[in-house]
């Protein structure tokens, strides 16, 4: 039987990343020393099921490695060990090098063997001068060479017990059958009487004499499962067979497995069976000659399959039964109102029949948001999977800057998006080593600020409203606001004369091109840490921020939506189109009373809205749009805030509240700017989803550092009035 | 139709034993531990097992003797999947019930060749 084994590829990268992932992460619990058996049984299970799963599907390279980590870790396991600092160092990295071995396998390169060798040299070195095993990956049934037939006797006395070790002598016999001519005696004799036979037992037993072409191994193979459960003797006795009886006792009964049981036939075996097994050889040949040709085939075939298929790996996500479930459930109960709603349209519409068919759309309006809830559910995964890189993260990194850092993981179950939570960890990744590297400080200094000398990290995660909220909190030394302030004005960013709140200060951090680290250190990069950090949070939508306290510690908060696919949003009215605004940016909505409003520089209109000055833009004048109510006092303004910056959007009138269905504009489309998306409303028209930080660079309105007002568009400053 | 129980903790390994077996015209049941492996045994019957031996929750040779120990599965092949490392284990297996083992890393044919020594 062929079967094609890359099918299961997938499954097995997957599980094997798992594993290396599991293994990471007990190891990195393994460090205090403390040898729980359950951790190290875990870490060997890991260890052993990618060695087994790399073996099966051939690849070698994987396989040979584990084997010495299995090897160690088995030793370990059963106290033959003890497990040491190097060890886990050792461990941890063949976690990695394995992961590169999988990942260059998985994306069909060739892996590079330079660290796997390195570091199994290093492990057989642990291990002694015990030589590993070479796992083989095919062991192929060779045809023995020996074409000389023998005759082997072989006798066969089971223990009573043989039937309770699930074996079945019937079918071993078959076995030797089919390797050559085969004569059976069974003898009776050990039957007892009949009160006392139990049919549970085995009583019978056997001599054989086997003519045949294969090695004695091939025989005591078939007899390897009962070696312990029965007298097995096997002896070879020549070319020939000479025709007398085995025992004193007669042979009860007697066949052979080919022809019916005579002897000649066994007599003439060795020549007859020298030439079958010369036919049979090349015909086997032949066989193997057509199964490689066709392998190779499908070894090709199965490339440009399985290349096609690491795209979508990438894009799969694993859901929990459970999710699945309850949407089959769900569309259930949607066809049952289906159902009911084409009963009602088929009869003639009376009073009556308009009560049920209300009804049967409220019922089809509930199913389908618990339906869309649910759908959305099955994208949600919990950010374990992107806070469990940190624990390693972490360690590397305050190995690296000998800074002593205990991570603590809050919340670990907050689901979100899958898309979301892809994008959400390199941001995450730089703010930590953030706070490694410029937060924490080293032992010595925290000593000497009656500091514990061990630091703490903190990511903690929970759901607030329709977002995710992912805090990075340190207990190191804040932020500098001198050294920041200095450093902004030496870039140029803000000017020496400008007051700033320490809040501001800290804001400027996220500025483009600013990093105060005194040198460049290969931990947080080179200063294009916080404004790409910024941008790409903003990119999903969602905001980061930073707060402070010398000597105290920071905490970066980012706020995200939870999802990318479904939105809240506010329609609005301009001229004769519909935009949507998200309702999480949305502060309030109001009508502006114009003895409050003044104009700035050229043509910019604000609004003082209790203590605040709040730009008002027109968003007829920034989309072009004719026809639009342009008095301040017949529209209605639409105070949204981006990054804790307020503008005011002027609208013609507030439509209704509702969830939209993101499109992707740069799909259908191209990327225009201030607008994020497209949706389609209940009416089947298109409407165009606002982009708040989008459009606030749009009409040239920024903020370098400070909560006054600047416009730069026409390149002059104001101030408010 | 004979059915058969594969047991593994690992995905892949089912998948391939299961789907191997079925093409040879078993009806098979999968199984990722041994304490699910033993509830499934005890709802259904199965003509055999095939069990991986480290598995979390409940290991194989633990499965094989809880089974053995059943009237239901007193004659039924055990078989366990071992490593050419685990070779101390068959030992133990056997002495818990085990019919006989199957040496990882093994191709399908080499793992319905020793499925005939026991089911057919």
């Amino acid at each position: 039987m062929s079967i094609d084994l890359s099918q299961f590829f997938d499954v097995f990268f997957e599980e094997s990343f798992e594993g290396l992932d599991a293994m990471e992460a007990e190891l990195l619990n393994l460090e205090p020393g403390t040898e729980d058996s359950e951790t190290i049984n875990t870490i060997f299970r890991a260890a052993h099921s990618i060695k087994g799963g790399s073996g099966t599907f051939g690849f070698v390279s994987v396989s040979d490695f584990t084997h010495v980590l299995e090897t160690l870790l088995d030793q370990i396991r059963d106290g033959q060990r003890v497990l040491t600092a190097e060890h886990v160092n050792l461990l941890l990295k063949s976690v990695d090098c394995v992961r590169g071995l999988l990942s260059a396998l998985q994306a069909e390169e060739e892996p590079d063997l330079s660290e796997s060798n390195e570091l199994k040299a290093r492990f057989e070195a642990i291990l002694g001068d015990e030589s590993p095993e070479v796992v083989e990956a095919e062991q192929s049934e060779t045809v023995s060479e020996a074409l000389q037939s023998t005759t082997y006797q072989i006798d066969f006395k089971p223990e009573s017990h043989l039937f309770k070790t699930g074996n079945e002598p019937l079918y071993m016999f078959s076995e030797l059958a089919e390797l050559g001519e085969l004569e059976v005696n069974v003898f009776h004799d050990g039957l007892p009487e009949f009160l006392e036979f139990d049919p549970e037992d085995c009583f019978l037993h056997w001599r054989f004499f086997l003519t045949t072409t294969r090695e004695e191994q091939a025989i005591s193979e078939i007899f390897e499962w009962v070696e312990d459960d029965a007298e097995i003797k096997i002896e070879a006795c020549g070319g020939l067979f000479e025709d007398e009886s085995p025992s004193e006792q007669q042979p009860s009964a007697s066949s052979t497995s080919s022809d019916a049981g005579n002897l000649e036939t066994v007599q003439q075996a060795p020549a007859q069976s020298e030439s079958a097994t010369n036919n049979e050889q090349n015909k086997q040949a032949e066989e193997s000659l057509a199964a490689v040709q066709k392998k190779v085939e499908s070894v090709k075939s199965n490339k440009a399959e399985s290349r096609k298929s690491t795209d979508s790996a990438a894009t799969s996500i694993r859901v929990g039964i459970d999710k699945v479930d309850s949407l089959i459930n769900m569309v259930g109960e949607l066809v049952i109102t289906q159902a009911m709603l084409s009963q009602i349209g088929d009869q003639d519409i009376t009073e009556s029949s308009i009560a049920a068919l209300q009804e049967g759309l409220t019922q089809l309006a509930h199913n389908t948001r618990d339906l869309q809830e649910n759908v959305m559910r099955i994208r949600m995964l919990p950010i374990s999977f992107v806070f469990s890189r940190f624990p390693r993260l972490v360690r590397d990194t305050s190995q690296k800057l000998k800074k002593q850092v205990e991570l603590k993981l809050v919340g670990e179950q907050t689901e979100l998006d899958k898309t979301v939570m892809e994008k959400l960890s390199d941001p995450m990744v730089h703010l930590v080593r953030n706070s490694l590297d410029h937060g924490l400080e080293t032992p010595e200094d925290r000593i000497a600020n009656g500091k514990n000398p061990v630091g703490t990290v903190t990511l903690n995660a929970f759901h607030q409203g329709g977002n995710i909220v992912i805090e990075i909190m340190d207990d190191g030394k804040g932020l500098d606001t001198e050294k920041i302030r200095s450093k902004a004005i030496a870039n140029g960013l803000i000017n020496e004369s400008d007051e700033l709140s320490s809040e501001e200060i800290n804001e400027l951090i996220f500025m483009p091109g600013f990093s105060t680290a005194d040198s460049v250190s290969d931990i947080s990069g080179r200063g294009v840490g916080m404004d790409v950090v910024r941008r790409n949070i903003q990119a999903l939508n969602g905001s980061v921020e930073v707060t402070s306290k010398q000597g105290v510690g920071s905490t970066f908060t980012i706020r995200l939506p939870l999802t990318l696919a479904i939105l809240d949003g506010q329609l609005v009215q301009v001229a004769t189109h519909t935009y949507i605004i998200p309702l999480i940016s949305i502060v309030e909505s109001l009508q502006i009373d114009i003895t409050k409003v003044s104009k700035v520089g050229k043509g910019l209109e604000v609004l003082r809205l209790r203590d605040e000055y709040i730009p008002i833009l027109r968003l007829y004048d920034i989309f072009s749009h004719q026809g639009a109510r342009e008095e301040l006092d017949k529209t209605l303004l639409v105070v949204v805030e981006s990054d804790n910056y307020k503008i005011g959007l002027l609208v013609d009138d507030l439509l209704a509240q509702q969830q939209v269905v993101i499109k992707s504009l740069e799909a259908n489309y191209q990327k225009v700017d201030g607008i994020s998306g497209a949706t389609i409303l209940g009416d089947g028209t298109v409407s165009l989803i606002i982009d708040i930080s989008g459009l606030i660079k749009l009409s040239g309105l920024r903020r370098p550092g400070s909560t006054e007002l600047l416009v730069d568009l026409k390149g002059e400053e104001a101030e408010p009035a | 139709m004979k059915k058969i129980l594969a047991v593994d903790d690992s995905a892949s390994m089912r998948q391939m034993v299961g789907f191997t077996l079925k093409k040879a015209g078993f009806d098979v049941t999968e199984a990722k531990d041994g304490s699910e492996a033993l509830s499934l045994a005890k709802q259904q019957g199965f003509d055999a097992v095939i069990s991986d031996v480290n598995m979390p929750v409940m290991d194989g040779i633990t499965l094989i003797r809880e089974l053995r120990s059943l009237p239901n599965y007193k004659f039924t092949p055990l078989l366990m999947l071992t490593t050419e490392s685990g070779l101390d284990k068959k030992s133990e297996g056997k002495a818990a019930g085990a019919t006989g083992w199957i040496v990882k890393p093994f191709n399908p044919d080499q793992l319905l060749a020793v499925l005939k020594k026991v089911i057919r």
